[in-house]
């Protein structure tokens, strides 16, 4: 089924119009109700008179994450007053980038996960298994939203415990699972163990995101499972997972250009590439409320294809994530920026920033080692102290990461340096 | 009457032991007592030399990290119960023992224990005043 | 089952989870309740609200989640742990609301210092205590510290979660919402229904809930229901804080653990052997879990890095099963203490709060 047939199969000339609306619209709230945005008009001069067509927003100034951070924790807010919902994830260094929903927002929130879920391919009456985290990473609440609004049945499991995640499944029988795909193929070897035959499982569709994956992992997860495995998009930033979402073609990312409207721009010279042709995906918030944004830079390499879909939808089509321009690692879902890690071994007495980061995936599963350089500060010839050592530079890293970390300590000058400059991660991942 | 003791970290890794042993043989370092101490992933090579500043100045200029730790060194009748007799006194005067290792000197028909106590200096005082031996720096040196 | 809009399950005593369905007005009337308890203690539409219960199957983060968005309070749905960061979402959004455990709650205010925040640099103005038992002397000892008002919540998955029972602003014992929830106290011994005043265990029914309704239900917690009105003017009868339990269930930082889940958590894990134990204390403010175990005596090889290795593989498993990380210690074969009869597995040396 198709959710919002006006929005997903409206014409290219009904969608511009639609869209040229909603960003004049935008750029004069921005103009009234944000300080930051209106500076940065005038620094740009560029006035909201200016702004008739959506091919005009080429002159408006992009947003990057920094800028959320420097402005934290109010200063991106546009609407703080009708705020019911705020969610942070890590920022790069030391401020959380702070996501912020008034109830429109998340009306609009679950109305794209609901056209998420029924191009994977849902009807309603299903039974959901929101299998990623709840809380303040917004994978799960996502997803919950999404489905209540749809008319699902959700079983809430969050991350983790999968065993319980298994015996729910073969309980209840839901016939959607939503999760990491890393998490769907470490669950096979569970299953296995427990004695559970996946080809007999409950779960028929797959919603799966939060992590770059492959056409191979696909494969893997298809025939394992016996179910249909998708790919969803979003970022926080922008409203969390519904921002794009395959259809059961699996030809790409359906994107949904009348709320976010997306383009695909050279990275260096901030000029659009070709269709076809990769760049950075950079995204315009047209409707949202609380923390709107302009043409956010997301860091993500993608292509994008605007011809009509096969399942008869005329929103354009993005490719897998293809890489990043930044240094950030997803491990488990979870957004990682070594420059986190650089900033807590600061914080700890008697460390150095000399670190490494090995990423490895080992049972389907991602793990996170971090090496660390003992200097003569911080060493002990106690065995007791050092591993007491090892366990504050774990715990810090993992109350800022939110992620289960191995601190592995080593020998001075043993992690490489090259022309001074050192190596800081090795991703040891097939993906 | 107490020594100092090196001790370097060491990853867990092959030829780490045989690497730090080496350069000391090179730089004609006599090794008195050693032992390691390990962990999942690292070590703790703690050994008694002659000269332990020197030493310490060769190795940190090869970039081991090192770290010098006072400790007390002890001799014990090398007989059955030799070991009881010392700890007994130890654990009469509530001294906490972080770790210690042994040694035995075959000529002497001693063996010698080295100690790792949180008051090394009052650890002295309370075990000569039991009549335990205490080694000097001297009798170390000549071992 | 076909208009059920959603399931939550609670850790059962062998592992099979308790489950409850909610259908669409099963969740609106659970929502319209914690609205209703969120009112009574005078928080409302401008008030800054930090969930810092565990989100997820666990009823206590999405519970209150709904009807704090009812109320129209913000809502910072930051779920367990983290405390550096809990601490600076504090101070940088102004929270006024918190929902939280008691020991969480005292160990936030020993960490303050620690974050370089002081009580001036808060707004914060209420706090929602609830998931695990404390005392009347916790609660001002929390006032005190903290400058606030502290409201006493009850609730359990099985009657929906949080919102079955909560203070009003006169913080004189819990009113139960008794137009949905039938509450009775009975002798635990006889099921024998006891006069009000008098202490047993609470049994409810649900008098609305479509989707899996449930008639007369033991709580196993041991509570007495208040005599006389209370000045608000609700007519809804109060119950006391909670006692104690009927069953060896324990709650460790809120977390409900039954003995058996260890025990059948750790015995298949080959190198241990027959006898453990499992040790409770207080780490500052906060439960600390310690699961003693005798090793087999064939396992040991002399080789630290084996033990380590060994003592993380019982924690994993554990957490796995219990959510909670226990620290593992492991002990000689016939160490531990052994009991003729009923193993006393459990030592419990927390002091009550």
């Amino acid at each position: 089924m198709i959710w919002d047939q006006k929005m997903e199969c409206a014409s290219r000339p009904e969608m511009k119009k639609l869209q040229s609306e909603r960003l004049k619209k935008l750029v004069h709230y921005l103009w009234k109700g944000n300080a930051v945005y209106r500076r940065r008009f005038e620094h740009f001069n560029v006035k909201p008179s200016e702004i008739g067509d959506i091919s005009d927003i080429r002159k408006l100034p992009v947003t990057v994450k920094e800028d959320l951070r420097d402005n934290y924790p109010f200063g991106l807010f546009t609407d703080y007053r009708h705020t019911t919902e705020i969610h942070v994830s890590s920022g790069t260094t030391g401020n959380p980038t702070v996501v912020g929903y008034t109830r429109e927002d998340l009306k609009l929130w679950a109305q794209v996960m609901a056209r998420s879920l029924a191009l994977a391919g849902a009807v309603p009456g299903d039974m959901i298994q929101v299998a990623y985290g709840y809380g303040l990473f917004t994978g799960g609440l996502g997803a919950h939203y999404g489905a209540l609004e749809m008319g699902l049945k959700v079983i809430p499991a969050s991350s983790g415990q999968t065993k319980r995640q298994l015996k729910l499944m073969t309980d209840f029988r839901p016939r959607i699972l939503a999760c990491t795909p890393s998490y769907a193929l470490f669950m096979l070897d569970e299953a296995r163990a427990l004695g559970i035959d996946p080809k007999a499982s409950s779960w028929e569709i797959g919603i799966f995101g939060a992590e770059p994956w492959s056409e191979s992992m696909r494969a893997q997860i298809e025939a394992s499972w016996d179910m249909t495995a998708t790919d969803i998009y979003g970022l926080s930033e922008i409203i969390g997972p519904g921002v794009a979402q395959e259809c059961q073609h699996k030809a790409g990312l359906h994107f949904q250009w009348d709320v976010f409207y997306p383009e695909v721009l050279d990275p260096k010279t901030g000029e659009n590439v070709k269709d076809g042709e990769r760049g950075e995906l950079v995204i315009t918030t047209l409707t949202k409320r609380g923390i709107p944004l302009l043409r956010y830079r997301t860091r993500d390499i993608v292509t994008i294809e605007y011809s009509k879909c096969k399942c008869g939808r005329t929103t354009p089509r993005i490719s897998k994530i293809l890489g990043r321009t930044d240094d950030m690692l997803i491990i488990r879902g979870i957004n990682v920026f070594p420059s986190q890690i650089e900033y807590v071994l600061l914080k700890i007495e008697g460390t150095q920033p000399h670190y490494l980061l090995v990423v490895d995936r080992q049972n389907n599963l991602d793990t996170l080692e971090v090496w660390v350089e003992v200097e003569e500060k911080m060493f002990s010839d106690e065995i007791k102290q050092m591993r007491a050592l090892e366990e504050t530079i774990k715990r810090e890293i993992e109350s800022v990461l939110g992620l289960d970390v191995k601190v592995k300590l080593v020998e001075p000058k043993s992690i490489e340096r090259s022309e001074g400059k050192a190596k800081r991660v090795i991703d040891k991942r097939k993906i | 009457m107490t020594h100092i003791q090196l001790s370097v970290f060491l990853e867990n890794k092959k030829g780490r032991l045989y690497d730090v042993c080496s350069f000391l043989g090179e730089h004609k370092v006599n090794i008195r007592a050693l032992t390691v101490a390990e962990s999942d992933n690292f070590g703790v090579l703690r050994l008694l030399v002659k000269d332990p500043q020197r030493v310490a100045g060769l190795l940190k200029g090869n970039s081991f990290v090192v770290n010098e730790t006072e400790v007390v060194a002890l001799e014990v009748n090398d007989k059955p119960g030799g070991l009881a007799k010392v700890l007994g006194a130890i654990n009469k005067h509530h001294i906490n023992v972080e770790y210690m290792y042994g040694f035995v000197e075959p000529k002497a028909r001693k063996a010698m224990m080295v100690f790792r106590f949180d008051d090394p200096v009052a650890a002295v005082k309370a075990l000569k005043a039991d009549r335990i031996k205490v080694v000097s720096s001297k009798e170390l040196g000549s071992i | 089952m076909s208009r059920v809009v959603r399931i939550h399950t609670s850790s059962g005593t062998t592992g099979i989870p308790t489950v409850i369905h909610h259908t669409q007005a099963d969740l609106d009337a659970w929502t319209d309740l914690v609205a209703r308890s969120i009112t009574a203690t005078g928080a409302g539409k401008p008030d800054i609200f930090q969930n810092m219960m565990t989100y997820g199957m666990f009823t206590g983060g999405l519970g209150l989640h709904y009807g704090a968005e009812r109320v129209g309070m913000t809502v910072i749905p930051m779920g367990g742990g983290n405390t550096r960061r809990q601490i600076q979402i504090m101070k940088d959004f102004g929270t006024t609301v918190l929902h939280i455990t008691p020991s969480y709650m005292l160990h936030l205010h020993a960490m303050l210092a620690e974050c370089g925040v002081a009580l001036k640099d808060l707004r914060l103005s209420k706090a929602y205590l609830g998931a695990e038992p404390y005392s009347e002397d916790t609660r001002r000892k929390i006032e005190k510290l903290w400058k606030i008002d502290v409201y006493n919540s009850y609730g359990l998955s099985e009657m929906n979660g949080p919102g079955v029972a909560f203070e009003c602003v006169h913080k004189n014992g819990m009113h139960v919402w008794e137009d949905v929830y039938g509450v009775e106290v009975v002798d635990p011994l006889t099921g024998q229904a006891l006069e009000d005043g008098r202490q047993g265990e609470v049994v409810f029914t649900n008098l609305l809930r479509e989707a899996t309704p449930l008639l007369r239900y033991r709580t196993r917690d041991i509570a007495a229901i208040l005599k006389g009105s209370c000045p608000c003017g609700r007519t809804h009868r109060r119950i006391s804080r909670i006692a104690g339990r009927t069953d060896d269930m324990l709650i460790i930082n809120g977390v409900n653990v039954y003995p058996s889940q260890i025990e059948s958590v750790i015995m298949k894990i080959p190198e241990v052997g027959n006898n453990y134990q499992i040790f409770l204390e207080k780490n500052g403010a906060l439960d600390s879990l310690t699961v003693k175990v005798e090793i087999s005596s064939g396992m040991f090889k002399g080789d630290l890095a084996q033990i380590d290795r060994l003592k993380e593989r019982i924690r994993e498993s554990l957490r796995a099963s219990i959510i909670i990380s226990p620290r593992v210690e492991l002990h000689e074969p016939g160490s531990l203490p052994v009991f003729e009869g009923k193993a006393k597995r459990v030592v419990d040396e927390r002091v009550k709060i």
